[in-house]
């Protein structure tokens, strides 16, 4: 069905953010010493636009010829997106305050991402799929050599565009094949063509391909080898947001794919998809073991969480689904808790610190700080009852449900490998004779995201915490597969 | 009629006293005095309110009693919490140990007092909630989340060797239970239902249930410990403090007894009957290795720990016997096990707190300048060895009767380790505390003091009256374990049952 007018209003929170950022660009040009004006302008946008997507309802509508879609699927993604996003900016206001460096671009940049994502997690179409990755993509290449006068940071954005790019054309290779071999690129289309009959290999290939670019996107093995450079090259807050909100709509661009143009392939995406979980569950485990640097940790650790978050695709169902977006839910809450950890370990004469060993005795000096990063180490390595536990547990049974137990029997196992270096820290925070000369946190902001977290991560056993989150992902799940 | 929620309410109190001990601040002796005070307080307090269970507890059913249930997190995922015949007692007995506990670290705490005490009591919170718990989610909850104070109990307050002891038991223990976790998945995927009482009654397929005993069977073998997997446990013991000894051989080494009572026995009965001989290997084996291994021991903690896991070797025989002679006994096997190992770790910490060390050698002739601590330390020996009129022996001879009418074999390797039990502990006990006062730094230890005396003596009073007079106790498990025995009887006879008439076609 062709509209004379695309339906505006189920887009409103992209062209909202998309006018928002032209402000902030505005803004930042025209006014002198802005950037802190122009964050919370940002943060300030993002909440907006998390009203007008929560304001959207959670029916399934199309619009701009079927390329865009707004369901309760894409509204909880979404959220997690703009929530993620939002907290990276006030994450890195409060860091570049300290570092001294006030460049406008940096939010800007941020906001610019987050259409992009905002667009991957709605798109319907193997164009708008592109559009939105290339958008969050080429926003992320300058964010992640955003501190230009430093080499590791320039050889992470370097890095990270030549590795995208190539994924990039893997994916569009992919995109031109399903096209071929189909003749749509729109979503609907492609699963009506594909229903009931067999599918060309030819079809297959594309579908391996645009797999592999996703894959990229999510850092999932074997298309990982840029994660561990680039977060450890990169601004702690460039690496805080990387760690999340891409991921996330990666991850719901990722479903998207799989289960409504391909659902009727799933038997030969699935040993696709059980191939990556499972060796990014190994990878992320075993590799994180040998690290020093807490930031190159968090990048086998995030591999590691792909991987888990993964298992939900694998089962195919309702449930696997919203295991992946409870996974994703608390991996969010769990990662920026972490990293604001991260980014409160300074020393007094040189300023920010990343390698472990400068966390020694913090248990005896902060208690407060090592409890917190504690319970997030627990909670990452899945610890009950901490939120991590109960995320594994949504994502591992519905791969029980299908009769996949030697998966879910690697997966727990893996996690036991990964308890290793989680608990690694807390042994160096609390067995660990006190190091000298740490600057505690002092920025208000920081202490709250900080504190609410581990609140979060500590309070998800009760009820009327999880319950919403719990619920919520049942519902949107259940948008998806209805398709 | 709404009853007050007494399960909760004693699960969640040392939490409120966590709080409390949170809000202390000021200088580190006011904190430490508080934090102790504090800690002290809320112990006897659930303690006290414990008593509810044994006074108001219904000894005339099988049934669970104190129920209480509530929403959590849906799809059949509740928060039930219920106790019977068997878990009454671990309940009693963790709520009596942790004043015992905290007091007994009174002195010898002096760094971080109030992270230890915040530790301790976040560990009596799990500890209670893994025996008062009726839904698998929220036992494995417990059951795992004890490993967090745990790990921290041995790796800041231990011993030389404390970071590889708190790394090797946190990641045994975590192995054996999330191969535990995939099992509960599969029998929540089954049977819709995390509620433990419905998965009770509920029939798993014989051969899947090979595989779900085999999951649970290797978490609660690392927990209780079984041969081979009990490494972790000498090192644990050796290197934690004290009081993480007690708590270690008093209560956590009892979540895996109850948890075969709990789950493998009755939810997987066949799986059970058909791998009793397992254990019954592998139990033989504990009893006489670790026997053999506690002779040879230099360390008086590492003994004592390899001595239980010999106990713990009656206690599996003693469940996997099937009848109620054999059960029973487990259990009072563990109770006892419970006063009698805690009191050793005691008597340990006693002369180490005195001379800072466990080497057996540099001990010898203390009866002559510490003779209140020669005594109790040969009662608990005797209790240990399993004289008559102690609260072992109770459980030893009932553990031996009922496997006696199952399995001869496995009755004489269990009594020859009886005899090797009494060798290594006698032994222990000449060398340490008889003989001439050689070595000169013994010349000026004191003898037990009025705090080690408070200690020792509820110790003392249950040992003797679990011995002299056991059906005190015996009357709490006896319904229950009938029950659990004629439930076993009649699934294995419907599956004999089954399996004929397959066979007949």
């Amino acid at each position: 069905m062709t509209e004379l007018f695309p339906n505006l209003a189920i887009a409103y929170g992209e062209i909202f953010l998309a006018l928002g950022a032209m402000v902030l660009l505005m803004v930042g040009v025209f006014k002198k010493d802005s950037v802190n004006m122009v964050s919370w302008l940002a943060v300030g946008f993002m909440v907006i636009t998390l009203f007008l997507v929560l304001g959207n309802g959670g029916e399934q509508r199309f619009t701009f010829s079927n390329m865009f879609v707004a369901d309760g699927f894409t509204q909880f993604m979404k959220i997690l997106v703009l929530v993620a996003s939002g907290l990276a900016v006030i994450m890195s206001r409060e860091f570049f305050k300290l570092e001294g460096d006030n460049r406008f671009e940096f939010p800007v940049l941020l906001v610019l991402a987050t259409i992009g994502m905002m667009v991957m997690v709605s798109a319907n179409d193997l164009m708008s799929l592109y559009m939105g990755i290339e958008l969050q993509s080429l926003a992320l290449y300058v964010l992640a050599a955003f501190k230009r006068d430093s080499e590791r940071s320039t050889e992470a954005g370097l890095k990270y565009f030549v590795l995208g790019a190539l994924s990039s054309g893997i994916l569009l290779y992919g995109c031109s094949l399903i096209y071929g071999f189909v003749g749509s690129t729109n979503f609907t289309s492609i699963a009506t063509a594909l229903y009931g009959g067999e599918a060309s290999i030819g079809a297959i290939i594309g579908l391996v391909f645009v797999l592999s670019g996703l894959a990229f996107k999510i850092s999932a093995v074997p298309f990982h080898m840029w994660t561990p450079d680039v977060y450890e090259g990169s601004q702690t807050p460039v690496t805080a947001f990387f760690a999340v909100a891409p991921k996330v709509a990666a991850l719901a661009l990722l479903a998207r794919t799989l289960y409504v143009p391909f659902g009727e392939l799933s038997s030969s995406w699935a040993q696709v998809v059980i191939f990556m979980s499972v060796a990014s569950m190994l990878l992320g485990s075993f590799a994180a073991i040998m690290q020093t640097n807490i930031k190159r940790l968090m990048a086998y650790s995030s591999i590691g969480h792909v991987g888990f978050a993964l298992l939900g695709l694998i089962a195919g169902t309702t449930d696997g689904l919203k295991g992946l977006m409870i996974y994703m839910a608390i991996y969010l809450v769990m990662n920026v808790g972490m990293f604001v950890c991260i980014m409160s370990m300074r020393r007094k004469e040189e300023g920010m610190v990343e390698d472990i060993g400068e966390l020694s005795g913090l248990g005896q000096t902060h208690p407060m700080f090592a409890a917190f990063i504690s319970i997030f180490m627990f909670s990452l390595a899945g610890v009950p009852p901490l939120a991590g536990f109960f995320a594994k547990w949504y994502v591992i049974i519905p791969i029980v449900t299908q009769g996949h137990f030697v998966l879910a029997t690697i997966a727990v196992l893996a996690s036991v490998v990964g308890a290793y270096y989680y608990i690694r820290i807390v042994k160096v925070m609390y067995f660990d004779d006190p190091v000298e000369g740490f600057v505690p946190q002092k920025s208000y902001a920081m202490k709250i995201i900080m504190t609410l977290s581990a609140i979060l991560v500590l309070a998800f056993i009760i009820p009327q915490i999880s319950r919403p989150v719990l619920d919520g992902a049942a519902n949107a799940a259940q948008g998806l597969v209805q398709n | 009629m709404e009853h007050f929620p007494i399960l909760s309410a004693i699960t969640f109190l040392p939490l409120l006293g966590v709080l409390i001990i949170l809000s202390i601040n000021g200088e580190k002796e006011v904190v430490a005095r508080n934090a102790r005070n504090a800690a002290m307080l809320t112990t006897i307090a659930t303690f006290l309110f414990s008593l509810v269970l044994w006074f108001g507890f219904d000894k005339t059913t099988a049934e669970f009693q104190f129920q209480e249930q509530a929403e959590w997190l849906g799809g059949g995922i509740n928060y039930h919490m219920g106790v019977d015949g068997i878990s009454i007692l671990f309940v009693l007995l963790t709520t009596f140990i942790m004043p015992i506990c905290i007091l007994c670290g009174w002195e010898t705490i002096k760094d971080r007092v109030k992270e230890y005490m915040i530790a301790f009591l976040l560990l009596e919170c799990f500890m209670i909630g893994v025996f008062c718990t009726l839904d698998l989610v929220l036992f494995y909850v417990f059951f795992e989340a004890g490993l967090i104070p745990m790990f921290l109990i041995i790796g800041v307050w231990g011993g030389a060797n404390r970071v590889y002891a708190a790394y090797k038991l946190f990641l045994y223990t975590l192995l054996g239970s999330v191969l535990m976790l995939v099992a509960m998945l599969y029998m929540y995927a089954q049977a819709g239902t995390t509620d433990i009482p419905t998965l009770m009654n509920f029939d798993f397929d014989p051969h899947a249930q090979t595989w779900l005993f085999l999951a649970f069977f290797a978490s609660f073998a690392v927990k209780m410990p079984m041969w081979p997997v009990h490494t972790w446990l000498p090192d644990a013991h050796v290197q934690a403090p004290t009081a993480g000894s007690v708590i270690l051989a008093g209560i956590l080494l009892k979540m895996g007894g109850y948890g075969f009572l709990r789950f493998s026995l009755p939810m997987f009965p066949v799986a059970s009957e058909e791998l009793a001989w397992l254990i019954y290997a592998l139990s033989c084996i504990a009893i006489i290795y670790t026997s053999l291994v506690a002779l040879r021991q230099t360390d008086m903690k590492k003994l004592i720990a390899y001595s239980s896991v010999a106990h713990m070797g009656f206690v599996t025989i003693g469940i996997f016997a099937f009848n109620i002679q054999g059960i029973e006994g487990s259990i009072m096997v563990m109770l006892a096990h419970g006063f009698v190992a805690a009191a050793l770790f005691l008597c340990v910490g006693v002369v180490y707190d005195r001379l800072h060390t466990r080497d057996i050698d540099r001990y010898g002739g203390l009866v002559s300048i510490m003779p209140r601590y020669a005594l109790v330390f040969m009662f608990f020996t005797m209790a240990s060895v399993g004289l008559p009129g102690t609260a072992n022996f109770v459980g030893e001879v009932l553990v031996l009767v009922g496997i006696f009418k199952v399995s001869t074999w496995t009755a004489f390797f269990a009594l020859f380790g009886v005899i090797l039990g009494a060798a290594y502990m006698l032994y222990l006990y000449r060398r340490v505390v008889f003989g001439e006062l050689t070595k000169a730094d013994l010349k000026d230890l004191l003898d037990l003091n009025k705090r080690e005396i408070i200690i020792f003596a509820p110790l003392v009073f249950f040992t003797l009256w679990m011995g002299v007079y056991p059906s005190t106790f015996m009357d709490f498990i006896h319904v229950s374990v009938e029950n659990l025995t004629l439930q076993h009887e009649i699934s294995m006879s419907s599956y004999h049952a089954l399996t004929q008439t397959l066979a007949g076609h």
